[in-house]
């Protein structure tokens, strides 16, 4: 066991953990913060998708040992429940999840794409999202979604 | 006639001379346009897809997301960057105008239909090898195919190699390879195998090292060369290696399979091992005897003995990292292992090669899953690994491998692979 610092949504934490951790397992095992879910553990579905600094990232395949003066957002950081972020209510309008499981990967991962290009094309949000695996097959509602988001003029703005 | 008049004479007699002898060089004249023929045998048109297949026309004349055989990637070269043309038979945009006689001299000259010089990126110097049948197989296949509608994107060369006349002097240069005459005392196997990896395969291509014009270096062929940043490794010797090549390993691998021992094709390899997986295993098969029986070069470059030893806190680093970023697949007790009989890591090629560069191309950038193909898929981890951790990970992993012989300047190659990684 260690101490190993962990900037997550904005605050910092100071964990004694073995450092051979996974970030995922920090995140929801440590913090509490378990939008990102456990999946295949090896990097091949996406829904533990996080962004580190402005990337996302497998969390079940990223080393708490590499997070130091990096910054970690979760699903958490987009929105709350009365609340929720514009790629959430879009993922909400749309009825987007079944059974849910992918999905706040799936946002994140949409969230970082939003972030670098708020107009992508259809083709550029396909590719993007590819990595990520939906077992229920909602993949048509959630790039409805997230289309939606784009169409809406993008993350900044928000319709109540 | 004085002195005087005579030698001015002589120059202009030299100079139009000249420039006769520079047209003659840089002119080619077009060939006619014809009506796309139609009317070619299935068992021929059959023929001609595994003559494109052997040449991986489609891995460059195809772009990512693009129609088959339509053009348009990038190719990045020291000398600007190039886009592949259209091949289908669209009359505008593709070769649907083209009769075989221009097929043949754009294939063996490197001209086109309408006389201007192709770049050589196109591997012309080895589809030349290849015989009258399979060129008319081939142009069969390909005035079969659906002709699709897309005008080549414009290559941006950097001056002066954007003068395409110039691909003449090149040609003068380097443009020298006759037929391949069977060897009567090597097996019909052995002719089949040189002929397809010499000729369609274009191996050399990337696996033999190019000299400053950009064209493969006499005399070191095959000796190994670098493609987008990946080391296309030396194909000499491959039977007489520490870890030695097998006929059966080096097919499944040629194959797109995973092979015990070495590890799968990554990279700018993957494509081509994946249109090989669609050839006759007698074909692989055929290439795989003949590249075997290649002797190891007099030129290898000996191993590189460096003193460096990792210190204790970069390898627990290491360490560390590889148990929570690598393990879930590579390490001993992982199901890919003890369940899908995947080799260990320490075994593949990338880990025993020389140079680190392969295994911090394949952490970057992992091993993409080709939609509609099987085969591995490794996420990148260009995002979530830095500079100094990634070192730290490839010290520890070519530390289980080959703890004599660490990899030399692994912070300054990481540094010039990830500018590189997109």
């Amino acid at each position: 066991m260690s101490n190993v610092n962990l900037t997550v949504n904005g605050k910092l934490h100071s964990l004694d953990i073995d450092p051979d951790m996974p970030l995922l397992y920090a995140l929801r095992n440590h913090l509490e913060l378990n939008g990102a879910k456990y999946g295949c553990g090896l990097g091949q579905c996406g829904a533990c998708t996080v962004i580190v600094d402005d990337q996302p990232v497998f969390a079940c395949v990223t080393p708490c040992a590499g997070m130091q003066g990096r910054h970690v957002r979760t699903v958490e950081s987009l929105g709350t429940p009365e609340q929720p972020g514009p790629l959430q209510q879009a993922f909400i309008d749309t009825q987007a999840a079944q059974c849910g499981y992918c999905i706040a990967g799936m946002i994140m991962r949409a969230q970082a794409l939003l972030e670098h290009n708020p107009q992508p094309d259809a083709a550029t949000i396909r590719a993007h999202m590819a990595s990520n695996l939906c077992r229920c097959g909602t993949h048509l509602r959630i790039i409805e979604a997230i289309t939606r988001v784009v169409e809406n003029g993008g993350l900044h703005v928000v319709h109540n | 006639m004085s002195h005087r008049k005579r030698w001015t004479l002589a120059a202009i007699a030299l100079g139009v001379g000249g420039l006769a002898a520079a047209f003659g060089l840089m002119w080619r004249p077009a060939i006619d346009p014809i009506e796309r023929p139609m009317a070619f045998e299935p068992a021929q048109i059959a023929r001609g897809a595994q003559v494109v297949t052997a040449g991986d026309c489609a891995v460059c004349h195809t772009r990512p997301g693009g129609e088959y055989l339509a053009g348009g990637l990038p190719l990045v070269t020291p000398f600007g960057t190039l886009y592949s043309t259209n091949i289908t038979p669209d009359a505008q945009t593709g070769i649907g105008q083209w009769p075989l006689e221009a097929f043949q001299r754009a294939m063996r000259d490197g001209i086109s239909r309408d006389g201007h010089f192709l770049y050589p990126a196109f591997p012309y110097t080895h589809y030349r090898l290849l015989d009258d049948q399979d060129l008319a197989d081939a142009y069969a296949y390909l005035m079969s195919g659906p002709p699709v509608h897309q005008p080549a994107t414009p290559n941006r060369m950097r001056f002066p190699m954007n003068l395409r006349p110039l691909v003449a002097g090149w040609n003068l240069l380097f443009l020298h390879s006759a037929p391949l005459v069977p060897t009567a005392q090597a097996s019909p196997q052995w002719n089949r195998g040189r002929y397809l990896v010499e000729g369609a395969g274009h191996c050399g291509g990337c696996h033999t090292p190019l000299n400053l014009l950009g064209a493969e270096k006499t005399g070191q062929a095959l000796a190994g060369g670098v493609v987008d940043g990946w080391a296309a490794p030396s194909l000499l010797g491959l039977a007489s290696r520490e870890t030695p090549w097998t006929q059966a390993q080096l097919v499944d691998y040629l194959q797109a399979k995973v092979v015990d021992g070495h590890g799968t094709a990554a990279g700018p390899m993957r494509p081509v091992s994946q249109e090989l997986a669609r050839l006759p295993r007698s074909d692989v098969e055929a290439m795989a005897e003949y590249l075997l029986s290649l002797p190891a070069s007099p030129h290898q470059p000996a191993t590189l003995g460096t003193n460096a030893v990792a210190s204790a806190e970069s390898s627990s680093l290491g360490s560390d990292l590889f148990q929570a970023a690598c393990a879930g697949c590579h390490g001993a007790a992982a199901p890919m292992r003890s369940i899908d009989g995947r080799p260990a890591l320490t075994a593949t090629s990338s880990v025993q090669a020389p140079a680190s560069r392969n295994f911090i191309k394949t952490v970057l950038e992992g091993i993409a899953p080709t939609p509609g193909e099987p085969g591995p898929a490794m996420p990148p981890f260009a995002a979530s690994l830095s500079d100094q951790q990634l070192a730290a990970l490839a010290a520890f992993v070519r530390g289980q491998a080959a703890p004599d012989r660490p990899w030399p300047a692994l912070h300054s190659t990481i540094q010039a692979l990830r500018e590189e990684t997109p």
